[in-house]
């Protein structure tokens, strides 16, 4: 009688709790959170990103209490997000005084500022390293001691400079219009319904939080045919920056009186794509317009490929899909796109039935028609 | 750091966002009221909308009934009542009477609610009109434009096909006269329970953000052509194979030792009641052994 019986449910699922647990335990290792922080950082940051809540020890935390699984990790840490009260609203950060770690153009060889590679998988060769079966701390430690060393040969900057926007430059020579700053409040998704059409803030917010698979996926459907975009990454960078929130009670603020509350760090990618646009004369011109990507921790193939998106959200006027705002957004989240697939294991017998019933009715009528 | 969960696990000011839909949503019955859906922890598509609405309005004296598929102990609804009670500690039964909120998925009990209680179902699906329309953007204006022709054609073309209306569950209703709403995957067969409900019937989607409600008292009707009324799902001669019980909604099983189709209540508690009325208290310790 398939898995609900009348009685036994509880029994059932205590059981299978049971067997979770023991399939966790069973190898008899236990792994450490700091463990898990200092070496999982990509999917520390992968987890961050999708659950849009901050913490890489709670991510950590989920890792190891989710056996490694993406969606379950990314599902526990949204859940914890629902108990948390949110006090404040942090300042707008801008980018242009992150502590950068890498940053990179493919539009320029030569951009203010140089390129600086920083910490990539990009040029190295996927090829499994069987010496990490064998790692040993004292090697480590040794290779550590030996990199600082090298380090010290290098003479620092005097002052702390920040890197321009590879986007200023071109600004600057009038292949980008210069728009004002737009400063209306954001709206807040997690506490407001998407309300379509959807304001740019919204769009952001949901890409940034999406599935890491589903927004390449549809990033790359969008360049290789179905849609309109093909950026140009103008600027990569990984960092941190700051995070400031105003005075609670003060009623003039300044800058002086924000509070530091931290540091996250972020990818953020600034893609340029060409338009057309009619000038004063009616005619067509080229121009170009920005797509902006941006995700926590380090994650840049989402980074990019949220650039695209964003990009082809901007102009809605297409047939293709990855150019429908409800078909991008209402479809990306893994907590949302999990959750409804997974259902689909409950039980459906009553409409099942139902189902049953109005088929095999239709058939009656058939019948009685034919004959 | 280990951190305790607050009282129904949201934090006070979710509840009151959440209690704001459903006030607005039962002052506007059928409107689906779009809200910031929390993420929580059961899977999205699993009764998150339900749970909600639950979790918002449940008080410490409330008992609390959880249904799936008409169901007690079904596994998700096990699981659904143990998430309650481990965060408000509140009191659980299955006895329909006994609830003061009955959160179900896709049955409405086969004994009738009384306007001391209030049913949650829960949702997948809340818009009628997505089969015809995929956008939201344009359902919600159809919505507001009373432009339901859609909801009629699907009808009207299952007509054509079939010779008949061939919906199965989630038949659109029209409430109060004015929204067509879908009363989520609830058997026809429960269709006209919503009609005039002394209950308070509330309806949350989760995974798509929307709170709806029918007040109590609300005229609630099934779409449906004057030459091809609604029809109820047909259990026409048959009976329950445990309490003989008829005129419910019956499943289907298949006997596993004669190989023949039997029939039994798909509402479990309304079944074992049936069961216990008629037995002294030894009889009835083995009926519910013989249940298993």
């Amino acid at each position: 009688m398939g898995y609900v019986p009348v009685k036994g449910g509880t029994e059932a699922i205590e059981a299978s709790i049971k067997r979770l647990k023991y399939e966790r335990l069973k190898g008899q290792e236990i792994i450490a959170i700091n463990t898990i922080r200092s070496t999982m950082r990509g999917m520390v940051d992968q987890v961050m990103s999708e659950s849009s809540l901050y913490s890489p020890y709670l991510a950590a935390l989920s890792i190891k209490q989710a056996e490694g699984s993406m969606e379950e990790a990314v599902f526990l840490m949204r859940a914890h997000r629902s108990t948390l009260p949110r006090n404040y609203y942090s300042q707008t950060v801008e980018a242009e005084t992150m502590l950068v770690e890498r940053r990179i153009s493919a539009s320029f060889k030569d951009i203010p500022g140089g390129q600086l590679l920083g910490p990539t998988y990009d040029y190295t060769h996927r090829l499994l390293d069987f010496n990490l079966i064998e790692e040993n701390p004292t090697e480590n430690q040794q290779w550590l001691q030996n990199y600082k060393q090298e380090l010290q040969h290098i003479e620092p900057f005097k002052e702390l400079k920040y890197f321009p926007k590879v986007v200023e430059h071109l600004r600057e020579e009038g292949l980008f219009e210069v728009y004002e700053a737009d400063n209306t409040p954001p709206i807040d998704i997690t506490k407001q319904n998407l309300d379509f059409p959807t304001s740019r803030s919204a769009r952001l917010q949901v890409l940034t939080r999406g599935q890491t698979g589903a927004v390449t996926s549809l990033g790359y459907a969008s360049l290789r045919g179905y849609g309109q975009v093909h950026p140009t990454v103008g600027e990569v960078r990984v960092g941190s920056v700051p995070i400031y929130v105003e005075h609670p009670n003060e009623v003039e603020h300044g800058a002086e009186d924000e509070f530091y509350i931290g540091e996250i760090k972020v990818t953020e990618v600034e893609s340029f794509v060409p338009v057309k646009v009619k000038n004063e004369n009616n005619e067509d011109e080229l121009e170009f317009e920005i797509g902006y990507g941006i995700c926590y921790g380090q994650n840049e193939t989402k980074a990019i490929a949220m650039s695209i998106l964003d990009q082809c959200l901007e102009h809605t006027n297409s047939d293709f899909p990855t150019h429908d705002e409800e078909f991008v957004l209402l479809h990306i989240d893994s907590v949302e796109s999990t959750g409804f697939i997974s259902h689909l294991k409950l039980p459906h017998y009553v409409t099942f039935q139902s189902k049953l019933d109005s088929i095999r009715q239709v058939k009656k009528g058939v019948q009685k028609n034919e004959s | 750091m280990k951190a305790e969960t607050h009282f129904a696990f949201f934090d006070e000011g979710s509840k009151k966002e959440i209690r704001r839909a459903i006030m607005k949503a039962v002052a506007i019955p059928g409107y689906q009221v779009p809200f910031a859906s929390r993420e929580m922890p059961i899977a999205r598509g699993w009764g998150t909308g339900g749970l909600q609405i639950t979790l918002s309005i449940i008080g410490k004296s409330d008992v609390l009934k959880v249904i799936d598929q008409g169901a007690d102990e079904s596994v998700n609804a096990v699981s659904i009542k143990k998430l309650v009670h481990e965060t408000t500690g509140v009191e659980l039964t299955d006895r329909t009477e006994d609830a003061d909120i009955i959160q179900s998925r896709h049955r409405i009990p086969e004994i009738a609610l009384t306007k001391e209680q209030i049913i949650v179902l829960q949702v997948p699906t809340p818009e009628p009109l997505r089969g015809v329309e995929a956008r939201e953007y344009i359902t919600k204006r159809m919505h507001s434009e009373y432009d339901y022709s859609g909801a009629w054609l699907i009808l009207f073309e299952q007509i054509m096909k079939y010779g008949k209306t061939a919906t199965a569950a989630d038949h659109p209703v029209y409430v109060n006269h004015r929204y067509v709403m879908a009363p989520s995957p609830i058997p026809r067969f429960d269709n006209p329970k919503i009609h005039q409900s002394d209950a308070l019937i509330l309806l949350g989607a989760g995974r798509e953000k929307k709170i709806y409600a029918v007040p109590p008292y609300t005229n609630v009707e099934s779409l449906a052509f004057d030459d091809y009324p609604f029809t109820v799902e047909s259990f026409e001669g048959m009976h329950c194979h445990l309490c003989s019980g008829a005129d419910v909604f019956l499943d289907e099983l298949i006997d596993h030792t004669t190989g023949e189709t039997i029939y039994q209540c798909n509402d479990t508690s309304y079944c074992m009641e049936r069961m216990n009325e008629n037995v002294n208290e030894k009889e009835k310790a083995e009926v519910e052994g013989s249940y298993a």
